[in-house]
């Protein structure tokens, strides 16, 4: 029992390092947070422009607000683009295959095969403790933008059961992110050089994890193939119950996959990590 | 050292005149060697930086399954905008090969202090500055957009209803005004490379690179749309000239609007031409004023 209290009081201290090492730098945070939004400027025109193309094309002159694309007015699709930045400052993880494969390759692993801390736990602390602090201070630029365009999310606010679904997703796409990562760094064991996975990694995921485009808009087969890949939980899942495009029974289903997918990254990063310690040889201090 | 020999140094700095073209193919011979000394990293990067704009290819081709053409009667439809795209890819590889690895390099001499042994050189600094190193591996685009640009043309040529004729002046106009568009693209990233000097370490210039290429690789009618939407469009034509990169020569080899607006195409190559040569100015200017407010770096 004294142990388990040693223990939470050891890994709140490093909770707490790591969160006061974040707030160094708070304006350059912000300012860089604001900045990330820039891009969808380009794309709420690009999307504008298709739109009315299909407004002019269709039979009779169509409003160009009545227009959907596989279900998505051009409001859903802006008000996606922003929802899908939302998604990824939960599931994005900056740094983190990278930082495992260094310290991988330069023995800085060896330090906790010495001390009494598990490293991935000490890598989620430390994840959690700066996500905290970027939503502390992203906030504002967040709440700024949603502010300005808030008359594009024709849906309104989700209701209660949608909100709860809507945290829960966001939350499992932060983990999800976390162990996938992880394991994707984890994997430097037997490959010391990591970086070309994690491009390929970050390319699959910007496709397929819907930042680019909802995936509603995939053509038969890829829908259904993409559908089985985890990817769309890390973006496109959280965004669309937002939307109110996900609903009861199939978002509950969508959250059994999504925690199902995370159980699974769970356990293969244990078992890479264990795997890994058995190859892994330290020479020289 | 004597009055006479100090003289003769002086006089011998005065005769001497680099061989630009020489120290250029040394920049060349130096980056290749480096490129080919990790061959399987070299290989590695050109397919995934070649996997990036296919994945974008991907997207367009999306975005074609449920519209004809980007905007309303602007002309893209999708063959059009395959000579776009191809063209938005050449000028970004070559820009990510011999300028972007370049611009990150000046920053970080600047930060380093190591930007005195280039001010001691004999040679143009500016030059020395912009074409050392190259990224050979980025180069794979420049093939992967050619290939496109030529799908699309070869489409647009053997159209049933409208085909479209290439001549030679075309040929010449769109390699003119490519040349126009790495021009204004080199100047604007020189220049922001430049401002280190005085912000210190300027870690984002990938950063602002990211940002640019999102304007500048997308039609310019787009823009033209609302308040907001033509104020931009005005910001990245007059002001920061960036969407005359690829639109300009994009419009000259697809004819979006076959014809009907080449009045207006031609005010925007004669815009783009001296856009280009303002540009190239400008970014002399500032490199120069930046120059002069170098402070090294204590040791």
């Amino acid at each position: 029992m004294e142990s388990l209290a040693a223990r939470s009081r050891f890994w709140w201290s490093l909770f707490r390092v790591s969160l006061e090492e974040r707030l160094v730098y708070r304006g350059d945070f912000a300012f860089g947070t604001l900045m990330r939004f820039l891009p969808i400027i380009t794309q709420i025109f690009l999307w504008w422009a298709i739109y009315d193309a299909r407004a002019a094309s269709a039979e009779g002159a169509t409003d160009i607000s009545q227009v959907e694309i596989r279900g998505y007015t051009l409001h859903d699709m802006i008000a996606y683009m922003l929802l899908v930045m939302l998604a990824r400052a939960f599931s994005s993880m900056p740094g983190l295959t990278s930082g495992i494969a260094r310290s991988v390759q330069n023995g800085e692993v060896k330090k906790f095969l010495i001390q009494p801390v598990d490293m991935v736990g000490c890598l989620l602390l430390q994840r959690i403790a700066h996500k905290l602090v970027y939503y502390l201070i992203a906030f504002f630029p967040f709440a700024f933008v949603f502010y300005l365009c808030s008359n594009f999310f024709d849906a309104g606010f989700p209701d209660p059961v949608h909100l709860l679904g809507l945290v829960a997703a966001l939350v499992g796409a932060f983990l999800l992110g976390f162990f996938l990562e992880a394991c994707l760094g984890l994997v430097s064991f037997w490959f010391l050089e990591v970086t070309s996975l994690a491009f390929v990694y970050m390319l699959m995921n910007f496709f397929l994890s819907g930042h680019m485009f909802p995936l509603d808009l995939l053509p038969p087969p890829f829908d259904f193939l993409v559908g089985l890949l985890p990817f769309q939980y890390l973006a496109y899942f959280p965004s669309a119950i937002a939307l109110g495009k996900v609903d009861g029974q199939l978002m509950l289903h969508g959250l059994l996959i999504q925690y199902a997918w995370i159980l699974f990254f769970v356990v293969l990063s244990r078992v890479l990590w264990h795997r890994g310690l058995i190859r892994y040889g330290g020479y020289g201090g | 050292m004597n009055q006479s020999t100090e003289t003769n140094v002086e006089a011998q700095a005065q005769r001497f005149h680099p061989s630009y073209w020489r120290v250029f193919r040394t920049f060349i011979r130096n980056s290749l060697v480096r490129a080919m000394s990790f061959r399987m990293n070299f290989w590695l990067e050109s397919i995934s930086s070649m996997a990036w704009t296919l994945m974008n290819l991907g997207f367009f081709k999306i975005i074609f399954a449920h519209t004809d053409s980007i905007g309303h009667n602007t002309g893209w439809g999708e063959q059009e905008f395959f000579v776009f795209l191809g063209t938005t890819w050449i000028i970004t590889s070559l820009i990510q090969t011999f300028v972007m690895p370049n611009a990150q390099e000046f920053s970080e001499l600047i930060r380093t202090g190591n930007l005195d042994f280039a001010l001691l050189k004999p040679i143009d600094t500016q030059f020395l500055i912009s074409f050392p190193k190259m990224d050979w591996s980025n180069l794979s685009n420049l093939f992967v957009g050619i290939a496109v640009l030529l799908y699309g043309l070869w489409q647009l040529m053997h159209d049933s209803v409208s085909p479209i004729h290439i001549g030679p002046l075309q040929i010449f106009a769109y390699l003119l005004f490519l040349a126009c568009g790495l021009a204004i693209l080199y100047s604007v990233m020189i220049a922001l490379s430049a401002t280190s000097i005085w912000l210190g370490r300027n870690q984002t210039l990938y950063t602002f690179w990211f940002y640019i290429t999102n304007f500048y690789r997308q039609p310019m009618e787009i823009y033209q749309q609302g308040l907001w939407g033509w104020a931009l469009w005005g910001l990245f034509t007059f002001v920061f000239p960036i969407l005359l990169v690829v639109n300009v020569p994009a419009r000259i080899m697809a004819q979006p609007l076959r014809g009907s607006a080449s009045g207006q195409t031609i005010a925007f190559c004669v815009w783009a031409l001296a856009a280009a040569v303002l540009s190239l100015l400008a970014s002399r200017w500032v490199f120069k004023k930046a120059l002069g407010s170098y402070r090294s770096a204590s040791s």
